[in-house]
């Protein structure tokens, strides 16, 4: 290990104290370090969002973000999203339901962001065009991305 | 990719910043990290250490002065994005960083990192420009002032010397009677743009123009201000003709270009753009809604 780092921080809940190498990247760290291996990567330089968490209740690239800069926060996982009994968040449930993903490759991406908009919007309801700027941020190559967009309408719009 | 190997430090306080800086060999500032990561991820970057400023508390504000607004550097574009401190006084500002990547960049992208890496195709360079922001550095030898006209040196080079961090920007507040806009083309929402243009406008008592500022990105190495076509506009009253004449010299300005979007293609965009962005900051600033 090049320059090792003790960093604490939580995920999902779980405080987690472990030694880094600074060049290990958020999401390496939880897939590799942590075996959390829900958060996926894409391109790996900040443009398909497939490994977006949320930092501080923030979305975030966790390919763009280093694991040490994560000393000291809360990251939250798509491993969080679910109940401990598998049942679905209705933002997950709504995906399914509106076939709002094919391959799966995105999706983590996706519903963390959705997570972070209903977070915000705190009830209120969203227009399309809001919810299809956030979804911009997450490339997916299989659905086209209405099935997405009907299945944020309905759990946000 | 990944990253290659780098020391990473992450000092509490500006001065163990610059020191750090101006005396390790090969070291970088980290601010959000939305340009940095990606060209260390490509390899594209390998500095043999990071400076990261996020435990700096103090560089992140923004606070009203008597002359507008004092934005620290590591002020997040989403902060700046939902601070009605921003929208009341400097609203120019307010539209482009909503234009900045995604929501998911901006919650972590700085407005220090992104006029400290002065992409050709940033909006918020081009703010910069428009607006006539201050830059204030800290550095071995003190602070200083730098005027954002003489900021950027060179292309994603700006005139930082050895061990100098930018801790904070000044922007004027909007003046009454004036409107701004921010316009921009690209493929896709979110991406850089191709061209942008950024215009304020403040209208005198008789419905003629007292104050113009014209920037473009996108179509040189740095943000270009449109002298000429503003001090045409001076005087002059609010009209479609006015907004044709400072867009055909918006046209005519030089310009680089590249395979995929030549010169010429970006000097017509720069035309319909300033055209455009002039008439809704007309409008803005309360002049008729016709022009």
């Amino acid at each position: 290990m090049f320059d090792p780092r003790p960093i604490k921080l939580t995920v999902n809940g779980k405080t987690i104290e472990a030694t880094v190498e600074p060049r290990v990247h958020l999401a390496d760290f939880l897939r590799k370090q942590l075996a959390l291996t829900g958060t996926h990567l894409g391109c790996e330089h900040g443009v398909c969002g497939a490994c977006t968490v949320l930092v501080n209740g923030a979305t975030a690239r966790a390919c763009l973000m280093l694991a040490v800069q994560a000393d000291g926060c809360a990251v939250e996982t798509i491993e969080s999203v679910a109940s401990a009994d598998g049942t679905l968040h209705p933002i997950q449930a709504a995906l399914s339901r509106h076939h709002g993903l094919q391959c799966g490759y995105c999706t983590p991406g996706v519903v963390m962001t959705l997570l972070e908009l209903q977070r915000e919007s705190a009830g209120s309801a969203l227009p399309e065009d809001k919810i299809r700027t956030a979804l911009s941020g997450n490339l997916c190559r299989c659905t086209g991305y209405q099935g997405m967009v009907d299945a944020a309408l309905e759990i946000l719009g | 990719m990944k990253a290659p190997p780098f020391h990473y430090h992450a000092p509490d306080d500006l001065a163990s910043a610059v020191a750090l800086l101006a005396t390790l060999e090969n070291a970088r500032v980290l601010a959000g990290g939305q340009s940095l990561m990606p060209m260390m991820n490509l390899r594209l970057a390998g500095p043999d250490h990071l400076i990261d400023l996020g435990r700096i508390a103090d560089l992140r504000r923004i606070e009203e002065t008597p002359q507008g607004l004092r934005i620290g550097a590591m002020t997040t574009q989403r902060a700046l994005e939902k601070s009605d401190l921003v929208r009341r006084l400097c609203p120019l500002l307010a539209e482009a960083v909503a234009l900045v990547g995604h929501q998911q960049t901006r919650n972590r992208g700085t407005l220090g990192g992104s006029l400290c890496h002065l992409d050709p195709g940033a909006e918020l360079p081009v703010v910069a420009a428009a607006l006539d922001a201050v830059l204030h550095v800290a550095g071995p030898a003190g602070a200083r002032r730098i005027a954002f006209r003489d900021f950027p040196l060179d292309y994603l080079t700006p005139s930082l010397a050895p061990g100098e961090v930018l801790t904070h920007v000044d922007i004027a507040r909007a003046p009454a009677n004036s409107g701004a806009a921010f316009l921009e083309f690209n493929r896709r929402p979110a991406d850089f743009a191709i061209v942008s243009a950024a215009a304020t406008l403040t209208l005198g008592v008789d419905g003629r123009i007292t104050q113009a500022a014209i920037a473009l990105g996108g179509v040189s190495h740095a943000p270009v201000r449109l002298a000429q076509a503003e001090a045409g506009l001076i005087g002059a009253r609010a009209s479609v003709s006015a907004w044709e004449s400072a867009a055909h010299l918006a046209a005519q300005s030089p310009c680089d270009g590249d395979e995929l979007y030549p010169a010429d293609y970006r000097q017509e965009l720069s035309g319909v753009l300033v055209r455009r962005a002039l008439a809704i900051a007309c409008q803005r600033a309360g002049g008729a809604a016709h022009v």
